[in-house]
């Protein structure tokens, strides 16, 4: 008796392994390839044909040492590895408390208020704190703006020039009210090397 | 903050639109399949080839007997998947995993936990992410919703020995219900920019020069299952943090309705399947409720930010994602723990003290508000059973609820269950800190965080895990083989026990005859039965884990 549904179920098992692990995520994966070929393979950007990095997963825009590129838009701080390495998404996990998490914070800011000459009070949230994923594409539309002066400069732009491209591409709320308005660092960054004379 | 405010309630608005218009539907189509006497052609086929007689119902303790028999052959592949990866196609590499993660991870995800004590795109190959855990995704909540139709029909026949046939309900759970949702949910997650390839890692070279390892991966099938049936266990180590699984704020919106579409229809299922939907609604009434209140208590603790670090910052968005922002983070979060998902799109672990609070007493009410496919539904009708209860004995009466008399039996099955989850979660814990040796490695190796927020990680595992939730305050090391074996016992613990004690109950009132309703009977679809019924979840929590949380968030909260 026993036996008999053991049989039972190693039989529904393995059949229901092949329908469900199988059959259902290639046929996901054919039409995925088929119809939605660009976002089924990871929503890859291209700079003069050759493929720089997708527009949903952020990267790093600072030097080996970790020090910010000044000719570049800046993501925000990233747990994932060394910072934005793909392979190994996370978060810090450090909790609220703990003086780690407080102390970089601080050298954050420090950092920032030095890079871009403001003063620390000025500094979004969002610039001082690694996201979840260690791999977020987008920051908050007031720390895009406070690197404008900054990032204009180094290229020998004007900022009212910078400032507009800025604001051309902060990407609202969805309908209106879900989410939060951001800017893509890296979709921000690309339209940057085309201003460039 | 006022704008802040608005954005909320918008937003829970639209939850609260889409289910009570998808709740009907969708709750009287599972009503049907469960209780349509036909078979499809292919169903047919299925039973043949597996030998089931679909047309014979079995006894609970048959029931049960296959419950265990599907789920422990379901461990043992997952687990050989995992230690002979290497050799399977499409392992990138990756070596099997080491005996002690496999245990875990198999338990995990057959228990619907989906509990991560690893990270998985350093660690699994796709064979065995579509083969083990994918199937498993969907072959869990077919379980869940299984044993809870079992239960229902507990209520509604009359005299049987019978609580239907396991292999018909898991059959058409399957394939009638959770495969046809996925398909079409997969697909509408791909045009958001979920990826759904059999790529490798990708190197690409960025716009400051750098190489980035892109990662590829049937993502979106799995993600889809993975909300739907409320298990929770990511492709990516960020889960639904990670942009390639959760790309933009509407496909958030969308995790968040899938994980509470079926949670929410199974009390319409319940209404129609012991014949009065009244009754379905003051359970759905009783879950929202709960859901509500505790969305708005988290959503209010992290828009406030308490805590050294966060007011540094100047708001809480260490672990949050500029997409989401807060309001996005905190309704995922109070949905993934009240589910018993455990699909995270923000780090608990650096939530402040009360938010992260709250995400462990979501999973501490019981997994009942709404709870995850099935064993909400389940969970909260035996907590009602000790509701009905316990107003009979402030009347005298002998209780009832649906025409069945609550005897010592089924007051005796309904109590042992409300006790096994939090013994688990509360022995496991201590047991974490008393054994010397056991302290010394946890508290060395394991807990990331210092001070009471490292006890709150140990006692948020064990939560998490004794209630099949699968979240975590993940900055705790969980895979040595302390927490890899002690949470992969109260994983199947947590799961099994309550089972067993559900097919039992289903099993004593199925063989009731019913009673009829007199003047003396307790209504139970009117708003005074759904407070009590709060009163209850909320009662029977607290004493159990007041003294607990005091130790761990609330001493955090009080710094």
């Amino acid at each position: 008796m026993k036996f008999r549904q053991t049989w039972t179920a190693i039989r529904a098992l393995l059949i229901l392994t092949v329908v469900l692990g199988i059959g259902y995520p290639l046929v996901i994966t054919a039409v995925g390839q088929l119809a939605l070929p660009a976002q089924a393979n990871g929503s890859l950007v291209k700079v003069g044909g050759t493929v720089v990095g997708s527009t949903l997963i952020g990267q790093s825009f600072a030097d080996k040492d970790g020090n910010a590129l000044p000719q570049w838009f800046q993501s925000r701080p990233s747990a994932a590895g060394k910072g934005y390495d793909a392979g190994a998404s996370s978060g810090s996990n450090l909790g609220p408390e703990n003086k780690d998490l407080s102390a970089a914070i601080a050298s954050r800011q420090a950092a920032i208020a030095a890079l871009e000459g403001v003063a620390v009070d000025r500094i979004p949230a969002d610039a001082v704190t690694a996201s979840a994923s260690g791999l977020d594409p987008q920051i908050s539309p007031a720390y895009a703006l406070l690197q404008v002066n900054r990032v204009a400069t180094a290229r020998h732009l004007e900022a009212p020039t910078v400032k507009k491209l800025v604001e051309s591409m902060i990407q609202g709320r969805d309908l209106g009210y879900l989410g939060e308005p951001t800017v893509n660092v890296l979709q921000l960054n690309i339209a940057l090397t085309r201003l460039d004379k | 903050m006022s704008a802040t405010l608005w954005l909320f309630i918008a937003q829970i608005a639209t939850l609260v639109v889409v289910l009570v218009v998808i709740h009907r539907p969708l709750g009287d189509y599972m009503a049907a399949v469960y209780t349509s006497p036909k078979d499809l052609k292919i169903e047919r086929g299925f039973y043949r080839l597996i030998g089931v007689k679909a047309g014979s119902e079995q006894s609970w303790p048959a029931y049960l007997r296959s419950v265990l028999a599907f789920s422990a052959v379901g461990i043992l592949l997952v687990y050989a998947l995992q230690r002979v990866q290497q050799v399977l196609p499409y392992a990138l590499g990756l070596p099997p995993t080491s005996e002690h993660l496999a245990f875990n991870t198999a338990i995990s995800f057959v228990t619907n936990t989906n509990w991560q004590s690893y990270s998985p795109e350093v660690t699994l190959g796709y064979a065995v992410q579509v083969a083990g855990l994918t199937v498993q995704n969907f072959l869990s909540a077919a379980v869940g919703i299984a044993v809870a139709v079992a239960l229902m029909r507990g209520f509604a026949y009359r005299s049987s020995g019978t609580i239907g046939n396991f292999w018909v309900d898991l059959t058409r759970g399957t394939l009638r219900i959770l495969l046809p949702l996925s398909a079409v949910v997969a697909i509408v997650l791909i045009t958001g920019g979920v990826i759904q390839n059999i790529n490798g890692f990708q190197d690409v070279t960025t716009l400051a020069g750098q190489t980035q390892s892109m990662p590829g991966g049937p993502v979106a099938s799995q993600e889809a299952i993975k909300l739907l049936g409320t298990n929770g266990g990511g492709f990516f180590n960020a889960n639904s943090a990670h942009p390639f699984e959760n790309p933009t704020p509407w496909t958030n919106m969308l995790e968040v309705l899938l994980m509470l579409a079926i949670p929410f229809s199974l009390p319409r299922t319940f209404g129609r399947i012991v014949g009065d939907t009244r009754q379905g609604n003051a359970i759905a009434a009783t879950m929202a409720t709960l859901f509500l209140v505790s969305g708005s208590l988290m959503t209010w603790a992290e828009l406030t930010g308490a805590g050294t670090a966060t007011r540094l910052a100047g708001a809480a968005m260490e672990g949050k994602e500029d997409r989401f922002g807060i309001i996005g983070s905190t309704i995922f979060a109070t949905t993934s723990t009240a589910t018993s998902t455990g699909a995270v799109n923000s780090m608990h672990d650096s939530f402040t003290s009360l938010g992260g609070g709250m995400a462990m007493v979501n999973m501490m009410l019981g997994e009942v508000a709404p709870g995850g496919v099935g064993s909400g539904i389940y969970g909260i009708l035996v907590v009602a059973i000790i509701a009905v209860f316990l107003a009979g004995l402030m009347v005298g009466r002998t209780p009832e609820y649906l025409g069945k008399k609550l005897g010592a039996r089924e007051i005796k099955l309904a109590s042992l269950y409300i006790l096994a989850t939090p013994t688990i979660v509360l022995v496991g814990t201590a047991l974490s800190f008393a054994i010397a040796p056991v302290r010394a490695d946890v508290t060395t190796t394991s807990i990331f965080n210092p001070g009471v927020h490292g006890f709150s990680e140990v006692l948020y595992a064990f939560t998490s895990a004794a209630n099949n939730n699968g979240s975590a305050f993940a900055g705790l090391t969980a895979n040595t083989p302390w927490f890899d074996t002690a949470l992969g016992v109260a994983m199947m613990l947590g799961r099994f026990l309550p089972i067993v004690f559900v097919l039992a109950l289903a099993g004593s009132l199925a063989a009731q005859d019913k009673i009829p309703v007199t003047a003396g009977t307790l209504p139970t679809h009117r708003p005074q039965f759904v407070g009590l019924l709060i009163g209850t979840v909320v009662i029977v929590s607290a004493l159990t884990y007041f003294p607990v949380l005091a130790l761990g968030p609330l001493a955090e909260g009080l710094q």
